[in-house]
């Protein structure tokens, strides 16, 4: 007798929605035991948690600010791995929109434009956007002309492009204000996002993500393209037999997934910084991953999900200046929740039997 | 500084061999999972998880070579994790990796905070000190000397996997279910089990190579440092072909252009025949190069007829 895997002949609806609900609390449950481990009262440490999250308009307003870049590189790769192409250089994408926002918007003396204000904004935006395309074109162009990998070329990116910011951070781009502190040259205050919420740093960014996500869903579901792309990621070898342009639909995809992280890099400095710094990122690109996969891949569950996961890291934050447990609790709850969900959905599409074989 | 006076100065060959141990056990680790058919991104929080553990339980008074245990121990309890989510499970091996790439990681970090809430310095311990005596060997013998014993732990463990994969029954067993698993189930051997067994060992090395950078490379534990070792390791596996002696290879030659790196930044004025660039280009070289490879590699790549691809009994 063994335990077999068996497709489920219709998955129900209902357990595919609720399976991020199961994950998270399957994985605040075994979070429970590090808690107490760090000695620390459970109860206690999670009220503070969500209460440092969502409890007050302070503590929703650093969410919201949070969950802004969460949901643009959530999109970024829940549209890339929707047709499996594993784009993990969503960090780097960011960074280097973020680095093409100030090159138009800031360095008017340099190599920067001097526009009206609206004219100027768009051309910001759209160079983040191309910035962060262009950049995944290379890894995409890699994996569809020579098969290689793009996980591992996405993933070294990362490192490379950091340190091109930090080159241009200390050379072209340079604030000569700083004094010597690595940070770039302010974007035009004109450009700034506007306040979501008054005296708080929650800005219209996050308006700009839910539209996108908004945007993407419609995208997905009402266009060809859209409907091109789910094709190649549910069966790309039946979608080449159809005849349908298998490569191009991967690139594609791919830049749209890259121009939405390089969004994500111009909101965080139109709406939140002002400007480039290396640490303007605590890893959004490789958390947005998670945010995709807790969403389902779904545009419009990037967006729950992303409230979900900045709820965790701000209220950590907020709880460890509280309590002797440390903000590494939100990474460990964040990761937890990935492969909690990874299995949820797998019990949500095949069910445990006995095979008495 | 001539080319020749680096190229026969033994300093540089030290650091070109110490640069590529941890790379070496690294990528021996990928290549032993990927040779069963299973792709192991989890190793960049695994080497995380193996530098902090190995240091910790040398840190608490265990000798070091108890440390290097520890850290294949905890390298092979996130091994069976990914096993048991990219086995039985069959998830998606991309996405199970980076999980436990991301739960290693920060439970390492976390486990850090916890035991040490308030350091500034990080508390250090005393490293594996270099084989000085190995100094009278011939022509090799400066460059053994400057290094540790893990180094010749990385250097036996090439020829012991090259054997156990290439001459022994275990080997051809997980070479079958890593190039056909169905195959394999016909000649009555476990898939599953040769699998998981695969990968909680290949951690395990991973463990250990992680463990090199705290007993070996340093004497502290510090926040991201594996800082994408584990990636270049996962891209030197394309580049050894899936074989160990070319995996040796990979890494020496990867160390090679590190360790020069390494001395052009330290050196300030550069190599004659090449500009004095910013440091950073210096350093984004070993990412550059690892591309490079993949590239190189790409045609030519003979990847395992299974890799990537989960088996369920009875499904196609």
């Amino acid at each position: 007798m063994k335990l077999i895997l068996e497709r489920r002949p219709e998955p129900s609806r209902l357990a595919l929605a609720l399976a991020p609900i199961a994950a998270i609390l399957f994985t605040l449950a075994v979070c429970t035991l590090l808690v107490a481990w760090a000695g620390a009262p459970v109860g206690r440490t999670y009220a503070l948690l969500f209460e440092g999250a969502f409890g007050s308009r302070f503590a929703l307003s650093e969410t919201l600010t949070r969950a802004t870049p969460l949901m643009l590189t959530g999109l970024a790769c829940a549209v890339a791995f929707r047709a499996r192409f594993y784009n993990i250089g969503a960090e780097g994408q960011l960074y280097l929109g973020a680095l093409a926002a100030v090159a138009v918007g800031g360095l008017h003396d340099g190599t920067g434009f001097d526009l009206p204000v609206p004219a100027l904004f768009a051309g910001m935006m759209l160079a983040a956007a191309l910035a962060g395309a262009l950049l995944l074109l290379i890894p995409a162009l890699l994996k569809t002309r020579l098969g290689v990998d793009e996980v591992v070329t996405t993933l070294l990116g990362n490192f490379i492009v950091l340190l091109f910011v930090s080159m241009m951070l200390d050379g072209p781009m340079k604030d000569p204000m700083a004094m010597g502190w690595p940070q770039s040259v302010a974007l035009n205050g004109d450009l700034e996002l506007g306040k979501l919420i008054e005296r708080t740093r929650a800005h219209t960014g996050l308006l700009w993500a839910a539209g996108l996500a908004l945007g993407l869903w419609l995208l997905n579901r009402y266009t060809v393209f859209g409907f091109q792309m789910r094709a190649v990621g549910a069966n790309a070898h039946a979608s080449r037999f159809l005849g349908l342009p298998v490569n191009r639909v991967m690139l594609g995809t791919a830049m749209l997934s890259g121009a939405l992280a390089g969004l994500a890099g111009a909101i965080e400095v139109a709406g939140r910084t002002g400007y480039v710094t290396l640490d303007m990122s605590p890893g959004y690109g490789y958390t947005g991953v998670v945010v995709a996969m807790l969403a389902g891949l779904h545009p419009l569950g990037v967006i729950l999900a992303s409230l979900f996961v900045a709820g965790m890291l701000v209220g950590a934050d907020s709880m460890s200046r509280a309590i002797a447990v440390p903000n590494y609790i939100a990474d460990v709850i964040v990761a937890t929740s990935l492969l909690a969900m990874l299995v949820a959905t797998l019990f949500a599409q095949y069910r445990l039997r006995r095979n008495q074989a | 500084m001539e080319w020749m006076d680096l190229m026969s100065s033994p300093a540089f060959w030290v650091a070109v061999l110490r640069l590529a141990t941890p790379l070496i056990l690294g990528t021996l680790g990928v290549l032993l999972c990927e040779r069963a058919g299973v792709l192991n991104l989890g190793i960049e929080g695994i080497m995380a998880a193996g530098a902090f553990t190995g240091w910790l339980v040398v840190y608490l008074g265990a000798p070091l070579y108890v440390g290097v245990l520890a850290a294949a121990l905890a390298g092979a309890v996130f091994g069976l994790l990914h096993a048991v989510l990219t086995v039985p499970l069959g998830l998606s091996q991309h996405v199970s990796g980076l999980g436990v790439t991301l739960l290693a990681t920060s439970l390492s970090y976390f486990a850090y905070r916890v035991t040490f809430p308030s350091v500034n310095t990080p508390p250090t311990i005393t490293p594996f000190a270099e084989m000085k005596f190995l100094d009278g060997i011939p022509f090799i013998g400066p460059v053994l000397a400057g290094q540790t014993p893990m180094t010749l732990i990385a250097l036996a463990a090439v020829p012991i996997l090259a054997w156990v994969l290439n001459r022994t029954p275990v080997g051809l067993a997980i070479r079958m279910v890593g190039e056909n698993p169905a195959a394999a189930e016909g000649q009555g051997l476990s898939v599953t089990r040769l699998r998981m067994g695969a990968i909680v060992a290949g951690s395990a090395l991973m463990g250990v190579a992680g463990s090199f950078l705290t007993l070996a490379a340093f004497n502290a534990f510090f926040f991201n440092m594996v800082n994408g070792r584990g990636w270049v390791c996962v891209a030197l596996v394309v580049f050894a072909s899936w074989r160990p002696g070319k995996a040796l290879l990979g890494a020496l030659i990867f160390a090679f252009f590190d360790a020069l790196q390494l001395r052009m930044q330290q050196g300030g004025a550069a190599l004659p025949g090449l500009p004095e660039l910013p440091y950073q280009v210096y350093l984004m070289l070993p990412y550059i190069l690892s591309i490079l490879a993949l590239v190189a590699m790409a045609r030519r790549a003979a990847y395992p007829q299974a890799l990537m691809k989960p088996y369920r009994k009875g499904e196609r």
